[in-house]
């Protein structure tokens, strides 16, 4: 069996944070896994005809059906009755999970297949050349939601993809993020041991399209999660049951002034628009409860 | 003659993307190494092997040098060089 | 069995016997009968398939594309609307060479909205990698379902499988149906053995991305397998008609055509009004002739250009439109006559668009016109 269930020589960008956050999920689901991929970086990276850099059963279909595929493979394991066997997993970026890809996966949820759904979530189209999707923050700069000089960049905030998936009432969903691997690894795990439709949504940094170093994707995924802008929590039977709690919230501006996708508010006049991202940050706190000691 | 359209597993290992490499590469100086594999765990290739202490080392044919695992190092054990250091291994 | 059933039913029932894994099911009209058919199949427990109701005809395509993957015998149905959504995923089952089998209830395309018949949706996805065959009759519409599946396996061929069927004429129209016994389906249709399928014990990837240097073989070898299913839709129609004893699919029909000087040239259930027309000039004198066609993807070119060898003036009748263009059963028929180098005057056209009736008087007036001096052609039927 070989050392890793997704191979290097996959041509994802130097220190892309969805390659390992992938390669995490992969190992710990094991090789008894099937996957299946909606179109977007990851896959694109990993299948360049004719290789592979899958060891395990993969299929890669449209941009906005892995939540249906996946949906079909569950139905045939499920009529030769190896669904105890065998695991499925539906993978998707911004778009095949939160926007293009909303409707598959909500019609996968709702049905109650047995499948773990994830999302690698880098906030933007990055696939496409870093364009807005409905997962870019407030203020985020992107090729179709530039900043300039009649623009602080997108204007809209985060879609919460967690409270849809949990409005269809399923059993586990979480988020995690891949500057902290070990807890992904056990969330994949924990999730895979539900029996029914799962959600993980991991926050993957893209050095490309949010403008940083490559050697700082670990600092920058764990910065998003300090100063609350990505709340790591885990929800099982519709309750709130963990998260990362922060004795002592990290100031955004530490975050932000790593990515140049942000260069824009540290410009004069940007006050205001850093104080409401400063805003975002501690309502998530409040919401989620991340202020509480552990 | 059918082409077969479906890929092999593990194909990619073809692609040698240690060429990509430009500038840098990682040393790994195995003297204060305590094992937390966190380098490993963080490698976007998953190219980093080892298990005991100071026994951690990459695969400098895939290694496309983005300098991750120095980067996470808690023992700062693992330096970025130029490309064309000798180094062993 | 006979049975006295609506084209549906028919459809259900030979499904139904071709026991697939999985069913995916998204209504729309005038399909619906079907999905429902086997829903109450399986809810009854004569059919042990997977049913799942799926939130749309993109993913009605896409959870049977699924399914087929992971190595299952798969059905599904749609119509218009429906199968214009799913084309994204007709193409790609195509590509990924899975043997979907899909009922097409042939229904008009919006807008305007309209429920009633006309080939413009599968016509629509003509170039979609889909085989494409068109039932006449209740009992074709089961016919055909059997040998569907019998060819998209068949292992040089792996192409998907189109049934289509008019929508409401055949759909909701009541026929005597012969309906075969299990054991008869289970020897003419043998069971599903993919060669490569989603299974840990053999990991493969499929759709991966095919750049430039790939591309175009991997096409080419789809479209060779599309023609390579004219030799083969002729040697299961004639296995199945050696088996059930009648004649049901197969590439064209020529009704009275022998001596024909008048032709023409359609598909589907306005065949059979066309042959009543047809048999009512023949008693006034009119050497009328009808090729009908049963396959029209893959194109059966030669067969046609055989077919119509002696006639000298040929109607296509169309029931949808290339907008802008011609119909198009016209541009591919016309095109064979070409280089079949056959020295028919071919003239086009459109009727039936919308559920508008095809009469017995419709027909003659086409005869009528194409014995005339009119070359080139329009709709019929207009009015004011």
């Amino acid at each position: 069996m070989p050392e890793h269930l997704l191979s290097p020589g996959h041509t994802a960008c130097a220190g892309c944070g969805q390659a390992l956050a992938a390669r995490l999920v992969i190992d710990t689901a094991g090789p008894n896994t099937i996957i299946v991929n909606n179109t977007g970086c990851l896959e694109v990276f990993t299948t360049a005809y004719p290789e592979s850099a899958w060891e395990v059963p993969f299929i890669h279909s449209l941009f906005e059906n892995a939540g249906a595929v996946a949906s079909g493979v569950e139905s045939a394991l499920r009529q030769t009755g190896r669904l105890d066997q065998i695991r499925v997993i539906a993978q998707a970026g911004d778009g095949g999970t939160a926007d293009i890809g909303l409707q598959a996966l909500s019609g996968m949820w709702e049905r109650g297949h047995d499948i773990l759904s994830i999302c690698y979530d880098n906030e933007a189209y990055m696939n496409t050349g870093i364009q807005r999707s409905g997962l870019t923050p407030t203020f985020t700069s992107t090729t179709t939601s530039p900043a300039g000089k009649a623009s602080a960049g997108n204007p809209r905030p985060k879609k919460n993809v967690m409270e849809i998936a949990l409005a269809h009432g399923i059993p586990y969903v979480a988020s995690a993020s891949a500057g902290f691997p070990m807890d992904l690894q056990k969330k994949v795990k924990k999730a895979l041991a539900i029996r029914g439709p799962k959600y993980l949504h991991i926050h993957v940094p893209c050095p490309l399209g949010w403008r940083h170093e490559p050697a700082d994707t670990y600092r920058v995924a764990r910065l998003a999660v300090e100063t609350g802008l990505f709340p790591m929590v885990e929800f099982e039977g519709g309750q709130q049951t963990g998260s990362y709690t922060l004795s002592a919230p990290k100031p955004v501006a530490e975050y932000l002034k790593l990515q140049g996708r942000f260069r824009h508010l540290f410009k004069p006049g940007a006050e205001a628009a850093l104080q409401e991202i400063q805003a975002i940050a501690d309502r998530n706190i409040a919401r989620y409860g991340l202020a509480k000691p552990a | 003659m059918s082409i077969n359209i479906n890929s092999r597993p593990g194909s990619a290992r073809n692609n040698r993307t240690g060429s990509w490499r430009v500038d840098r590469r990682p040393k790994f100086l195995r003297q204060n190494c305590i094992a937390c594999r966190l380098c490993l765990l963080i490698c976007p290739e998953g190219i980093i092997t080892g298990k005991a202490k100071n026994s951690f080392e990459t695969d400098y044919v895939y290694c496309k040098g983005c300098g991750l695992c120095a980067a996470v190092c808690p023992k700062k054990d693992i330096e970025m060089i130029p490309e064309d250091t000798e180094t062993e291994g | 069995m006979k049975d006295f059933i609506e084209g549906s039913d028919a459809v259900a029932r030979a499904v139904a016997l071709c026991r697939p894994g999985v069913i995916s099911a998204y209504p729309i009209t005038p399909q619906t009968h079907i999905v429902e058919f086997l829903a109450s199949m399986v809810a009854d427990g004569k059919l042990k398939s997977q049913f799942i109701n799926v939130e749309s005809e993109h993913s009605a395509a896409s959870l049977v594309l699924g399914a087929s993957a992971a190595g299952e015998r798969v059905f599904s149905a749609s119509s218009s609307q429906g199968l214009i959504l799913m084309s994204e995923v007709l193409f790609n089952i195509a590509g990924m060479r899975m043997p979907v089998v899909l009922a097409c209830v042939n229904r008009a395309l919006s807008a305007p909205i309209n429920i009633w018949n006309d080939q413009q949706d599968s016509m629509a996805v003509r170039d979609s990698g889909w085989i494409q065959l068109y039932a006449e009759t209740g009992q074709e519409c089961g016919d055909l379902i059997f040998q569907a599946y019998r060819l998209a396996e068949s292992p040089e061929v792996r192409v998907p499988v189109m049934v289509c069927l008019d929508g409401y004429l055949l759909s909701h129209g009541l026929e005597v149906v012969d309906v075969p016994e299990a054991a008869e389906v289970d020897k003419f249709l043998p069971p599903y053995r993919p060669a490569e399928k989603l299974d840990p014990a053999a990991p493969m990837t499929f759709g991966p991305l095919a750049g430039p240097d790939y591309y175009l073989e991997i096409r080419h070898d789809l479209h060779a397998a599309m023609r390579g299913a004219l030799k083969l839709i002729p040697s299961i129609a004639a296995d199945f008609s050696r088996q059930f004893g009648r004649n049901s699919g197969g590439l064209i029909e020529g009704y009275r055509l022998e001596d024909a000087e008048l032709a023409i040239v359609a598909a589907g259930s306005v065949c059979g009004t066309i042959k009543e027309a047809i048999d009512a000039l023949r008693q006034e004198g009119v050497k009328a002739g009808l090729l009908r066609l049963i396959t029209y993807r893959p194109f059966p070119e030669e067969a046609v250009s055989a077919a119509l060898a002696g006639v000298g003036r040929v109607a296509v009748l169309d029931k949808a439109i290339s907008l802008g263009a011609t119909g198009p059963i016209y541009a591919d028929l016309a095109t064979a006559l070409v280089h079949g180098k056959n020295q028919a005057r071919v003239n086009g056209y459109i009727a039936g668009l919308g559920g508008r009736d095809i009469t017995i008087e419709t027909i003659r007036e086409i005869f009528t016109r194409l014995s005339g001096e009119e070359v080139s052609a329009g709709f019929v039927g207009l009015k004011g």
